[in-house]
């Protein structure tokens, strides 16, 4: 049964040696003319400003949760959704009750003011 | 999917349906009126507690062999909603006073509970997972209720961060279990090992991993080193309520687990969980000993608790003698729940706003300003001591016989060595209370004090029919399936 990983392995080895050989090879033997454009983190990407680990608002962790929630609800209702025929009454009325506690959520939420950016 | 199905759950669901109407009532209501929730939520408590008198006696499963509705679920169950319902009455005014008067509270303490209770209807290792974490994460959050308070903050933090870390090693159990014998469903599990297809090393693995996970929320050393602080950090009633029912809920799950599923390495285990059971009663009680702070000397003493409960669960592999010892096990939880909520509602009574009446000290004179109190008080020390005529001398006294006849002497003599010991802490509140001169002031607050008189009530009068109590702890496990 192990036997069956043996590529997963072979794979797992080689990409980590050809890994190495690649960056190894550049280092070695790679032209170095270094400019300010070029140690950029980003070389063709966007300017970077400021630290790299400035503190965030606490305010985005409200809206990270509530954007868990609403996702949650989504995972769920895309099966559903597929099967709603099959399903038939009593996945309807389970998915009611599932809305219900997640609208409760909702709006304890909204209640309490965590949709208010100010 | 049949209504039968949901006659299963029906408790924990009445649970739950309450705690989410709680919240939007709680949404609803003015700030001046927020006591109406410690109430409406008794009502919810007991509206499961009848439900789930009314399911005792049914034995059946639902969804699918998932979940397992029997004598000893409803046993366990109404355990946990007595509890439940004794934390909201502890809660009531406590709250209010501390100025930390949230309706969530209440509402978080009903959605735990039914969590709790599917724990111990579970009969599949993923449902056993969900709910656990469906009680761990209202706790962590109940831990935290006193915002501003570093201590109850570190607590929060504490109990999630290690709470996460234990729920981890769960699931890394269950997978172990699940690649052993390619079931998380406990009769296919059993089933499986039977059929002998069975590699054993993963299933050791998994094994030793769910007992460490549940071995977390159990409090047991060396998995105990959250348990003083955040019992020390989180609100009073939440650390009683906390104290009781999560061990029952663990300690329940546990040995459904073990003892339907792996009674085939009890060989392996039982020792390792002799050895926990030993350590946890040696170290809680030596560490209770130079507590000067009574909310971390009942902390320890339940992690002491925790030990002795654990001794019944050591000879789970040995037939008759495991059906005695966990009636034995059980029988000791009623009067660790009688017990704590006694000494917990008098804690809360002397508890002052500011954080201080928390030292033994603070106890002295308590006797003589408040009698009821300080002999409630007495009560719990003399039950948790293991002294007649009380509950917790015939829960020991149960439990070591029954260590006897699976022939551990050596876990007895322990026990019996740590039980002397604890004599000496336990007495000391004692001694300040009743000899000690002060001027202790505690709160006349109706329902803490009914609840003190109450839990020592029942402590001292179910001491006098053992027997009738044992026999409802045996029936309840002989109806296991």
């Amino acid at each position: 049964m192990l036997t069956d990983y043996l590529p997963l392995v072979v794979i797992i080895v080689f990409s980590v040696i050809l890994a190495f050989l690649v960056v190894a090879l550049g280092h070695l033997f790679g032209p170095k003319r270094p400019s300010e454009k070029k140690s950029m983190p980003y070389e063709s990407g966007m300017v970077p400003y400021g630290p790299g680990q400035r503190r965030m608002t606490v305010r985005y962790y409200l809206i990270a949760v509530l954007f868990i929630l609403f996702d949650i609800e989504v995972v769920f209702f895309l099966p559903w959704a597929v099967a709603f025929r099959d399903l038939g009454l009593p996945g309807f009325l389970l998915m009611v009750a599932f809305v219900v506690v997640l609208e409760v959520a909702h709006l304890y939420a909204w209640k309490k003011g965590a949709l208010e950016w100010e | 999917m049949t209504l039968s199905d949901f006659l299963t759950l029906l408790p924990a669901i009445v649970l739950l349906a309450w705690g989410v109407i709680m919240l939007v009532v709680d949404l609803f209501l003015p700030t001046n009126r927020k006591g109406i929730t410690p109430l409406l939520s008794g009502i919810g408590a007991a509206a499961g507690l009848g439900v789930n008198f009314a399911l005792t006696g049914y034995s059946q499963t639902g969804f699918n062999g998932m979940v397992v509705l029997d004598g000893f679920a409803s046993f366990t169950n109404t355990l946990l909603l007595i509890s439940s319902l004794f934390a909201i009455m502890l809660s009531y005014d406590y709250m209010r006073r501390m100025n930390i008067e949230r309706s969530e509270c209440c509402a978080l303490m009903l959605i735990s509970t039914a969590g709790m209770m599917i724990m111990v209807q579970a009969y599949d290792l993923i449902v056993l997972f969900l709910a656990l974490e469906l009680f761990s994460i209202p706790l962590y959050v109940m831990s935290g209720l006193v915002r501003g308070k570093i201590s109850s903050e570190e607590a929060a933090l504490k109990y999630f961060l290690l709470g996460a870390f234990s729920s981890a090693f769960l699931l890394y159990g269950v997978a172990f279990l699940y690649g052993a014998t390619m079931h998380t469903n406990l009769a296919g599990i059993v089933s499986a090992i039977q059929g002998g297809a069975v590699q054993t090393v993963f299933l050791m693995l998994g094994v030793a991993l769910l007992l460490v996970g549940l071995a977390f929320k159990l409090a047991v050393v060396p998995f105990h080193s959250w348990a003083p602080d955040v019992y020390q950090g989180a609100p009073t009633p939440v650390t009683g309520w906390m104290s009781v029912s999560v061990k029952i809920a663990a300690l329940a799950a546990l040995l459904r687990v073990f003892v339907i599923a792996f009674p085939s390495v009890a060989a392996q285990i039982s020792p390792v969980l002799g050895v926990l059971a030993a350590l946890t009663m040696i170290v809680g009680n030596v560490l209770a000993l130079v507590q000067t702070d009574i909310k971390r000397l009942l902390a320890y003493s339940s992690i002491a608790s925790a030990g002795y409960l654990l001794m019944a669960f050591v000879p789970y592999g040995q037939g008759e003698v495991a059906s005695d010892s966990i009636a034995a096990g059980l029988f000791y939880m009623i009067g660790y729940l009688f017990a704590s909520f006694a000494a917990w509602a008098v804690v809360a009574a002397v508890e002052k706003e500011d954080g201080k009446g928390l030292q033994i000290a603070d106890y002295a004179g308590l006797a003589r300003r408040h009698p009821w109190l300080a002999v409630a008080m007495m009560i719990a020390m003399v039950s948790y001591i293991g002294v007649p005529p009380t509950l917790g001398f015939w829960g020991k006294f149960y439990l070591f016989r029954t260590a006897l006849e699976g022939g551990l002497v050596w876990l007895a003599l322990i026990g019996l060595l740590t039980s002397l010991f604890s004599a000496y802490y336990y007495l000391r509140v004692v001694v300040v209370m009743f000899m000690q001169p002060g001027e202790t002031e505690a709160r006349r607050e109706v329902w803490v004090n009914l609840l003190a008189v109450v839990s020592a009530g029942a402590t001292l009068l179910l001491a006098f029919i053992p027997w009738q109590l044992l026999d409802l702890a045996s029936t309840a496990f002989l109806r296991f399936p």
